[in-house]
């Protein structure tokens, strides 16, 4: 115990000795906040938008205000000819240019059938997709409304509507949904990478080698090693936990103490991903490519991080399962915005804990059987 | 010149007796491409769905058959208690839940209006908006049918929206992701890789010994870096051409310009690496600041998945300090919509500056580090 003690006190004595990393462990995690927190959303807002008015009429006025006026669209620029569509587009100054023909109004006016066009610019497949959907929307809608004036009164009733209730988060805050993944996002920097940086660090200069003849067991070592990365890890936590509570206003619906405990679930796996990725690798430039390409994007990309499992091929979702990241990010978002307590997400809370201690149990054998 | 190959020469030999670091700069970013390709999808669909019909009308079979015909739900539960659906959504089981209120065909029968109720799990927002405009889109639809039934003749719809599609007609996520992959992993290796490459010597001390070499050390920067450039844009290409065969890429630019972007975006990415390791002490440092300084704002910021649009106004600001951004634009410009030169030519400019100025202030670090 001793021994451990003073393992973890020279390596936090090497952390303050370097000022600025230990300043990085603070300014990080809050970097990571910002930027996900205002920047990583799907929304898709003010659409810059070319409208070529053939028509001129108060009619296409009227519809062209329609789009301005939705939150989705900003009409960027108004021409009679389309002229300039192919080069707005090619440019990517706008995204969709809405071309209203001679005769719209007339035929509105007269009560015939009018068609407008919608040319998209499809490189972002996603958003487009989203741009035409609200481009149909608000046509349909404004449509229907023309409709519902020519019909005589009796007629304008019986109209089935939907009405929408979202839970958990109304105002639909990408926010609310990305901030608390940060969490996880830190954890697995600072607790996975940076854990196999130090230990293969000491390999590199042939420290290890000498740690490995003084008296300290192979698991002491690796309890001093890992403990104050694991300590720095909780501080970060509480530190997102509070900035995301305090300025990002993301509800606490559940029991924080709850999301701690789990937490230490969770971290029982990225430390050991960490621990093995160090048993693994000869160098630091090495340990970090294992653990950013093997570890930390595969967790990004397919843990439902920002897309969610349900859109992935089976057999990537099959994939998925292996990554504790999942199971974490189900726990942080549900306790975090629905509330709900160990009574739901036991499944999750069993599946990280089984991982971790079948990952931390491979990784302390292997490194035992270096160490010896 | 001599002294800078030779560097080159030595470093290639060390990157190529470390076979783990070739063959993940080489063959990591192909399996990624894989992977990612196929996961990265954001079309939204299989929705899983519960319904509580309290109506048991035709309506409302009509209401909820045309919900699962849309493609975009799979029923996966039908409850009757009000208590059941805070217990599906709160675990997970379902996303979405439609209910229909009782006496929603009686209201229409007798020329009222009516609702029906779809409640939609919120925490991820893009998910919900998505579900929400196929709800309205479906709900409208069949009133329209439901009032042609009654009017006895169909309402044409007032104006309908034709839409096309230009340079993506399928709207296939893949191919937007490839270029943004490519400038990710770009970025990893480039910056990266350089900077602890770099600051690799001045843990060990052998920079000191270098200082000593009769090389210059620009000479030596130079010729330490360029394995590292050659290397990535190795990996860049073979991206991309992985990326064509097996995405279906398409290749409507000039593969003369595509290579020269690239080039330059790898130039700024080493540069920024360079610049990195003049201020970092240890690999770690190097590390985390390459991580918050390159690797995500390439990841949140360069519009690689999201929209730089729907950022708020100061970020899109600060996304004009981030190459990638301009890289990004390029790429998907010849790429997809075989723009020339012409087009580009702002990004060009802009990743050309960017270029200059971590170039210009890596060697003011490198001068200072000398003295």
């Amino acid at each position: 115990m001793h021994r451990i003690l003073s393992l973890i006190v020279k390596e936090f004595v090497e952390l303050r000795r370097d000022p600025r990393a230990l300043r990085v462990v603070i300014v990080a995690p809050v970097i990571q906040l910002t930027l996900l927190g205002y920047a990583a959303t799907l929304d898709i807002r003010d659409v810059p938008m070319l409208v070529v008015d053939q028509d001129r009429t108060a009619q296409s006025r009227e519809l062209v205000s329609r789009f301005d006026a939705s939150p989705y669209f900003t009409v960027t620029r108004t021409r009679p000819s389309t002229a300039l569509v192919d080069e707005e587009l090619l440019t990517g100054r706008a995204w969709m240019a809405l071309v209203i023909p001679a005769g719209y109004g007339d035929r509105v006016v007269r009560g015939a059938a009018a068609t407008v066009q919608a040319l998209v610019d499809g490189t972002d497949g996603n958003s487009s997709n989203i741009v035409i959907g609200y481009a149909a929307n608000l046509v349909a809608g404004y449509g229907a409304e023309l409709v519902a004036a020519r019909l005589p009164p009796a007629m304008r009733q019986g109209t089935l509507g939907v009405e929408i209730r979202v839970w958990f988060n109304p105002e639909m805050e990408s926010r609310y949904f990305m901030v608390p993944g940060v969490l996880a996002l830190v954890l697995l920097v600072m607790t996975t990478i940076l854990t196999a940086m130090a230990i293969v660090r000491e390999k590199e200069l042939g420290t290890l080698e000498q740690l490995n003849v003084t008296p300290i067991t192979p698991g002491e070592l690796m309890v001093g090693k890992l403990l104050p990365y694991g300590l720095i890890g909780l501080v970060d936590v509480v530190l997102v936990m509070a900035v995301a509570i305090f300025w990002f206003q993301v509800p606490m619906r559940g029991n924080p103490v709850l999301l701690v405990g789990l937490t230490l679930v969770y971290l029982l796996t990225t430390l050991g991903l960490g621990l093995f990725v160090s048993t693994i690798s000869r160098t630091q430039q090495q340990a970090m490519m294992t653990a950013a390409f093997f570890v930390m994007m595969p967790m990004i990309y397919l843990s439902g991080f920002i897309v969610p499992i349900e859109n992935m091929p089976v057999a990537i979702q099959q994939i998925s399962y292996a990554l504790p990241l999942r199971y974490y990010l189900v726990i942080v978002r549900s306790i975090f915005l629905k509330g709900v307590g160990i009574e739901t997400l036991w499944p999750q809370a069993l599946a990280l804990l089984g991982l971790g201690v079948a990952i931390f149990g491979l990784a302390v054998l292997r490194s035992g059987k270096r160490a010896r | 010149m001599k002294g800078i190959l030779a560097v080159a020469v030595k470093e290639f030999r060390q990157i190529r007796r470390d076979v783990r670091t070739l063959a993940l700069v080489l063959v990591m970013p192909l399996f990624l491409l894989l992977l990612y390709g196929y996961a990265l999808n954001f079309d939204i669909r299989h929705v899983r769905l519960a319904v509580q019909d309290r109506d048991h009308s035709t309506v409302s079979r009509e209401v909820l058959a045309a919900f699962v015909n849309s493609g975009y739900f799979d029923l996966v539960a039908t409850v009757s208690r009000e208590e059941e659906i805070r217990r599906l959504v709160d675990s997970d089981r379902v996303r979405a839940v439609l209910v229909i209120p009782e006496g929603t065909a009686r209201r229409l029968g007798s020329g009222r209006d009516a609702a029906v109720q779809v409640i939609v799990n919120g925490d991820n927002a893009n998910t919900a908006s998505a579900v929400l405009g196929y709800a309205n889109a479906i709900v409208r639809g069949v009133s329209t049918q439901l009032r042609t039934e009654r009017v006895g003749q169909a309402v044409a719809p007032a104006v309908t929206l034709e839409t096309r599609v230009w340079f993506n007609p399928e709207l296939q996520s893949t191919i937007f992701l490839v270029p943004g992959l490519i400038a990710f992993i770009a970025m990893f290796t480039a910056v990266v890789l350089t900077a602890l490459s770099i600051v690799r010597e001045k843990e060990f001390g052998t920079m000191e010994q270098i200082r000593m070499a009769p090389i210059g050390t620009p000479a030596y920067v130079v010729g330490k870096v360029l394995p590292y450039l050659l290397l990535s844009f190795v990996s860049s290409m073979s991206i991309l051409l992985a990326g064509m065969l097996i995405f279906g890429m398409p290749m409507r630019g000039s593969w003369l310009l595509l290579m020269a972007t690239t080039a330059l975006f790898l130039v700024a990415a080493l540069g920024f690496g360079l610049f990195l390791s003049t201020i970092a002490d240890s690999q770690q440092f190097a590390f985390q600041i390459a991580l918050i300084t390159s690797f995500l704002p390439t990841f949140v910021l360069s519009g690689f998945i999201f929209p730089i649009a729907s950022m708020p106004v100061a970020l899109q600001y600060v996304t004009y300090v981030v190459p990638a951004r301009y890289y990004l634009r390029a790429l998907r410009g010849i790429v997809l919509k075989g723009v020339g030169l012409q087009e580009v030519l702002p990004q060009v400019v802009a990743l050309t500056v960017f270029a200059t100025i971590v170039l210009g202030l890596a060697s003011v670090g490198l001068a200072r580090q000398r003295d």
